[in-house]
């Protein structure tokens, strides 16, 4: 192969934008800052006839689409050089170049989405400038000079991107391998940079600060930018994309093992497969405390924001929430019980499944048993109102943290049974070591109920909320106890190596899942967020008074999101083509 | 043999979760039991064909089936009672009496302000003014809060009942049934400005947001004072022994 240096690599068009968009930002971030806090109006009162129009186009589902397609890429194309750079060192530490391979086929399915992220960044932009031109410049008033970190943050992760893909077999040894380290994690801080300024303008359209009540803005541009979401979100969508990454990338490994015609490269996509779904199940473990701390301050901002969210209209889209998570985490608890066939102890473990199972699934009813419940009326009638007397206390928030919890702690066990499956334990006090994490789980399973059902059911508000802080610490604690048991206990352990490429055909399918649900419940809450400020362009500040101001039925938002859901997943499909053709032209590998 | 024993642990779930329905005459609803059974069919499905022997065995009956030419007349009757049983379906569901489901949103959201007795209250940060008497003067507290019941009975008792519990003399006219004050469901998930809206407003003042929002309560901003309304939401609180949500929480 012959190596290119990374500007030459590049088209014109995707250094162009961020240039482009460098200057257009410089330019305005002087003109607001020019203002001067006198310059600042209150938010404009709109009427109808300020919306421009298109004939036969909705500019609601416009944006909405443009954001959810833009959304999607760019969860991916951030997440991918985070696991890539862990990846890659591990793959130096470890002296393991398999690390390497697999870190830079990760990052050649995404350079694809990278410039798709780019492309729909710019239709969402114009959609917004055309569609909604007053909140653009009232935004543009208050968010001018961050507008300039946004572009030089954009230039800098193209820059290290194709710096670090283009580099990297230039940048294989010594210094240089540090340097293409260095090179990455550089990219990431810049685009984890770049989504924190992007998610300054969306949690201020939320919970809005340092402007008044008719919303002049008082000229502390921090201020904006803090408000009341900016860290929860900043937290929520950095552990999510990780976890959404890691399910795409999985589901390509998936795609390439069921296409794959020899042992070796079934057994190269599988544990492509297998350390993909590590990253986006590892995630996605601490993702609903992230959930939960979002959500709390939604609900302190504003209780009519937060009844709205999880009370009224869009409590139902928890439900469906709680029914894809929770499908989910059966698959990836599948995809481990498949894997138990690839060590030379798995069949030991087998027999366990049906019981981890058996409160996998009981969790996950529980977790998505709605508390209003849909009823005939004849049903109504029978139970005496809207809420069951058996089902009803599963509908609220404590039998949902025991739920969530236990769950995690069942799949965390699944886990801990695959590993065994190619590793048994010598160590004198092993006797010892199983009892201690057998005991370990009991207790969690004690602690965790108790303090869902007491503090749950039987003490006031201010308990049942704090309550779930420690149900959390719970499980993390005995995560991290019975793997650091785990460790000492296979020190010196007899051990099989994995037989990679050894999984059945239908565990891929569960990796093809976990990235459908990724996709379809990023789109659903995704517009659940967006959806809660109801009638206004910035809640309680500047009023949308478009022909579209109202809020859409459950029904049509599922639709337009499945949509949407199809339409990216067909890109993605594509991108994994085109990412095959790379490597089959590349490397003559495995297709 | 492994296909009727996944038959048969689906069947046990499925009876177990009619149970509360024959045996204490509280159904499970059907739309919660379709839901759950989905996902329990799904995860006996998962557990059964971890391996591949697994596998072979739940599926052989229906390869069989389908594919061993000894077993062409069982096929054929196959292929003329699926059409008729899916048909039969249809024309069940289709001709089905029964009313129709009923989405109701039990808790809307209140709005950001509220307009009664000349002023305007800010819901959001809205606390009970007699609430601080709860720790400065426990004595006066209780007497608010016993004036509070008398008002709850000589006008709310008649549908939410003397136990607070939902179930009053006109409370069985109603659809949907009043709400009851009693678990840790319905009060005790809100703030007092919540039930201060509810209450002064009433059914009219509901949004149209996650309707029907169906009530016949009435909007006591015509009967009652302000004073007896947040007097009103300390017997409620008092009586049934929740803590309100604060604002902290």
């Amino acid at each position: 192969m012959t190596h290119r240096g990374p500007l030459r690599c590049l088209p014109p068009t995707r250094w162009l934008v961020p240039v482009l968009a460098l200057l257009a930002s410089a330019a305005l971030a002087q003109d607001v800052l020019a203002a001067g806090p006198s310059g600042y109006a209150p938010a404009p009162v709109l009427s109808p006839g300020d919306y421009p129009a298109i004939r036969g186009l909705s500019p609601r589902l416009a944006v909405w689409f443009a954001a959810q397609m833009h959304v999607w890429f760019a969860a991916f194309v951030l997440a991918v050089p985070i696991f890539a750079v862990i990846l890659e060192f591990v793959g130096v530490v470890k002296k393991d170049a398999r690390y390497d391979r697999v870190a830079y086929e990760f990052l050649r399915v995404s350079i694809t989405a990278f410039s798709l992220t780019a492309v729909t960044g710019g239709i969402l932009l114009a959609a917004l400038i055309v569609f909604y031109p007053d909140l653009m410049k009232y935004l543009a008033s208050i968010f001018g000079p961050t507008a300039l970190f946004y572009a030089l943050f954009f230039f800098f992760e193209t820059a290290a991107l194709y710096t670090y893909y283009y580099g990297w077999k230039r940048m294989a040894e010594g210094r240089l391998k540090l340097l293409h380290l260095a090179v990455g994690i550089g990219l990431n801080l810049s685009g984890t940079g770049l989504m924190f300024v992007a998610n300054a303008w969306v949690t201020f359209m939320m919970t809005p600060a340092g402007v008044d009540a008719a919303g002049a803005f008082g000229g502390n541009v921090w201020e904006a930018v803090n408000n009341h979401l900016w860290s929860p979100m900043n937290l929520h969508r950095f552990v999510a994309n990780i976890a959404y990454g890691g399910s795409i990338a999985g589901a390509y490994a998936a795609y390439r093992f069921l296409g794959a015609s020899s042992e070796e490269g079934r057994a190269h996509y599988d544990w492509m497969g297998y350390t993909a779904s590590l990253i986006a199940i590892g995630a996605l473990l601490p993702l609903p405390f992230a959930g939960y701390w979002l959500t709390a301050e939604i609900y302190s901002f504003s209780q009519q924001m937060g009844i709205t969210l999880m009370g009224g209209v869009f409590a139902w889209l928890f439900i469906v929430q709680a029914v894809i998570i929770g499908a989910l985490f059966l698959a990836a608890n599948y995809y481990l019980w498949c894997g138990f066939g690839r060590g030379g102890y798995g069949a030991g473990y087998l027999k366990y499944v049906k019981y981890i199972a058996v409160v996998v699934a009981a969790s996950f009813l529980v977790w998505f048993t709605p508390h209003t419940l849909i009823l005939t009326p004849s049903e109504a009638r029978a139970i005496g109102g809207q809420y069951h007397p058996y089902l009803g206390p599963l509908g609220l928030m404590p039998a949902k943290n025991t739920a969530v919890n236990m769950m995690l702690l069942f799949t965390f066990l699944s886990f801990l049974l695959y590993r065994r499956a190619h590793r048994r334990p010598v160590v004198p006090w092993v006797k010892y070591g199983n009892a201690l994490q057998a005991g370990l789980f009991t207790a969690a399973v004690a602690n965790i109920s108790f303090l869902g059902v007491y503090y749950g059911y039987f003490t006031n508000t201010v308990y049942k909320v704090a309550s779930s802080v420690p149900q959390v610490a719970t499980t993390l604690f005995v995560i991290v106890a019975c793997l650091v048991i785990e460790w000492l206990m296979a020190r010196g352990g007899r051990s099989e190596d994995f037989k990679w490429g050894r999984m059945p055909e239908r565990s891929q399918y569960a990796l093809i899942l976990i990235a459908v649900s990724f996709t379809w419940l990023m789109g659903l809450m995704g517009f659940v967020r967006s959806a809660i400020r109801q009638h206004w362009h910035v809640y309680s500040v500047m009023k949308d008074a478009s022909a579209e101001a109202f809020t859409p039925s459950i029904a049509y938002a599922a639709k337009v999101v499945s949509a949407g859901t199809v339409v990216f997943l067909a890109i993605i499909v594509f991108i994994f083509w085109l990412g095959g053709m790379g490597q089959e032209k590349e490397a003559g590998g495995d297709g | 043999m492994r296909l009727i024993k996944f038959l048969a642990v689906n069947l046990f779930f499925y009876a177990l979760l009619k149970a509360p329905g024959l045996l204490a005459g509280k159904p499970v609803p059907s739309s919660v039991i379709t839901m759950y059974m989905f996902f329990i069919v799904m995860t006996v499905l998962l557990v059964m064909t971890i391996t591949d022997e697994g596998a072979n065995g739940l599926f052989a009956p229906i390869r069989s089936l389908l594919e061993d030419p000894s077993r062409a007349l069982a096929r054929k009757v196959l292929f003329v009672l699926l059409p008729v049983a899916a048909a039969l379906s249809v024309q069940y569901l289709s001709t089905d009496p029964g009313p129709p489901f009923e989405l109701r949103s039990a808790h809307p959201a209140p709005p950001g302000v509220v307009r009664a007795y000349g002023k305007v209250y800010e819901l959001d940060g809205l606390e009970n003014p007699l609430r601080a008497l709860e720790k400065e003067n426990p004595a006066a507290f209780k007497e608010l809060a016993r004036e509070g019941g008398e008002v709850y009975f000589r006008n709310c008792f008649f549908c939410h009942g003397a136990r607070l519990d939902g179930r009053g003399h006109y409370a069985y006219a109603m659809d949907p049934l009043p709400m009851p004050f009693t678990g840790s469901d319905t009060i005790a998930q809100l703030k007092e400005s919540y039930l201060f809206w509810r209450i002064v407003k009433g059914g009219p003042g509901l949004p149209r947001e996650g309707g029907p929002n169906i009530s016949s309560m009435p909007a006591w901003e015509n009967e009652l004072t302000e004073e007896e309304v947040w007097k009103v939401i300390l017997f409620l609180y008092d009586y049934t022994g929740n803590r309100p949500r604060s604002w902290k929480d």
